[in-house]
């Protein structure tokens, strides 16, 4: 479940160029280790971050998780579904269970981050 | 003192369903199988099973069992009829909470003690030579397993599976039954605020057992789902909310430690009812979804008022909820506080526990 055309974080962060923003989300395998999520703490739009800012918390029955900005960038929108349904991270978390959009966001950082076959690899050394 | 981390009989069974295993109280035990929630909303609405081989069991038995036990548990055991078990605790000399158990009793000479995993061996080396010569002691824990089936669907199913009704038996109250030959203890007890039962059988026994569950169609639950349940359902958790730092004063459960017979403690916790406990432990529950968790500070009025034990989001409730214990004066229901998380700050309010009970 590492889908193409993403870019990924080694904190399993991944985000989506969709046409002039950015959006983020967590990955499967961040989902799956999290267990059912319980809630999650949105950013507020129009947030200026640094890349690896901690920007936000999701939290499962056991613990709170820092979600941290893939790159420079400044929160444009964020999926206000969550707050009543963070399920759908589980669920759905390349699609339905998106995070948060970005505006003005680090172009050239984003290159310094995961392929998706540099994602596997790190997975793959992680379980090993 | 063993550092070695231990495995339950049916240790195989969780791992051939993909269990997540954690380690708690010295054992490995399965967290989750499919998911917390939908473990949860199962024993809810349906019925479960959990693997709680780990806890410990206690047998003792002869004429003198009866009154070795009467010094040792703050429960009234002679006013117990066979069949019937109590809940009590093992206190310090100074009151403090050694443990929390549940006592059975068989017959006026035979009873069962079961304790919590993590504080076993600490139990028996407080218990077994306190005894006296003449009561036979037996840690059972080893060679019997046990499980607990809960929901609201567990009395009938149990009773098909067993050939035996238990839906006529009373809350706290068991029996003794033969099935392919073996003398199994069913008990109308558990830790989820459902009706269900708790079944102590061999550990050779165990994992045939579970797997004849799994088939009439109860799913399995973890100690994730354990947690939520019993925190909705207003029980404490013996590390969490009780420890040897508080007395039942304290935790507010002075009704199962107010017995006329002496008992080692009983001085202490009549001296501190006395004198009053300087924080009780309370429930709370938020508007929201972000969890307290334990640690986390009590304020009221701009000032630290208590400690968080436990807190989880309730997926029963719809809330975040947990316990904490807070100043005396503060510790009543519906009292207003804040909860310093690190984070954003929680408004919560204190609450009478349980928030969730469907146990009668």
């Amino acid at each position: 479940m590492i889908p193409e055309g993403l870019c990924y974080t080694k904190d399993h962060e991944w985000a989506r160029v969709d046409g002039g923003e950015l959006v983020l989300g967590i990955t499967h395998h961040a989902q799956q280790a999290l267990g059912d999520l319980t809630y999650v703490e949105l950013p507020k739009i129009g947030k200026v971050c640094k890349a690896g800012d901690a920007l936000l918390v999701v939290e499962s029955h056991k613990a709170a998780s820092d979600v941290y900005a893939p790159v420079a960038s400044t929160v444009a929108a964020v999926n206000q579904a969550l707050a009543d349904a963070p399920e759908l991270i589980n669920h759905d978390p390349y699609g339905q269970g998106w995070i948060c959009r970005f505006k003005d966001w680090d172009r050239e950082g984003l290159k310094s981050l995961l392929t998706p076959e540099a994602y596997r690899k790190l997975l793959a050394s992680e379980s090993a | 003192m063993t550092t070695s981390i231990r495995q339950t009989p049916l240790f195989a069974c969780h791992q051939a369903l993909g269990a997540r295993m954690v380690e708690f109280g010295g054992w490995m035990m399965p967290v989750q199988y499919e998911g917390i929630q939908s473990e949860h909303l199962n024993t809810r609405t349906a019925v479960t099973m959990f693997d709680t081989c780990h806890m410990g069991r206690f047998y003792f038995s002869g004429a003198r069992a009866l009154d070795a036990l009467s010094g040792l548990v703050s429960q009234d055991l002679r006013g117990m009829r066979d069949g019937v078990c109590r809940y009590g605790f093992l206190l310090r000399e100074d009151g403090g909470i050694l443990d929390d158990v549940i006592a059975y009793r068989f017959d006026a000479q035979r009873w069962l003690l079961v304790v919590n995993a993590g504080t076993r061996e600490k139990d028996r080396d407080w218990i077994v030579p306190r005894l006296g010569a003449d009561v036979v002691f037996e840690d059972a824990s080893e060679r019997q397993g046990k499980l607990d089936i809960q929901g609201p669907r567990a009395l009938e199913l149990m009773s098909a599976v067993l050939n035996r009704d238990l839906t006529e038996l009373g809350y706290f109250r068991f029996i003794s039954l033969t099935r392919n030959g073996e003398s199994i203890v069913v008990s109308r007890t558990g830790y989820t605020g459902e009706k269900g039962v708790e079944v102590y059988l061999g550990a050779d026994r165990i994992a045939a057992f579970w797997a004849e569950l799994l088939r009439v169609g109860v799913k399995p639950a973890g100690l994730g789902a354990r947690d939520t349940l019993r925190l909705e359902a207003g029980l404490p958790l013996y590390g969490h909310e009780l420890s040897e730092a508080v007395t039942p004063v304290e935790a507010g459960m002075e009704r199962y430690a107010s017995k006329a017979e002496d008992f080692i403690g009983r001085a202490a916790v009549t001296r501190r009812l006395a004198a009053g406990a300087a924080r009780r432990l309370c429930g709370f529950r938020t508007g929201g979804r972000q969890a307290a968790r334990a640690g986390n500070t009590l304020m009221a009025d701009g000032r630290a008022a208590g400690i968080v034990t436990s807190g989880t989001y309730a997926p029963t409730l719809q809330c975040a909820i947990g316990f904490a214990y807070a100043a005396a004066p503060l510790a009543t229901p519906g009292a207003r506080v804040t909860i310093e998380t690190g984070r954003a700050p929680l408004e919560a309010e204190l609450v009478r526990m349980p928030l969730y009970s469907a146990v009668k």
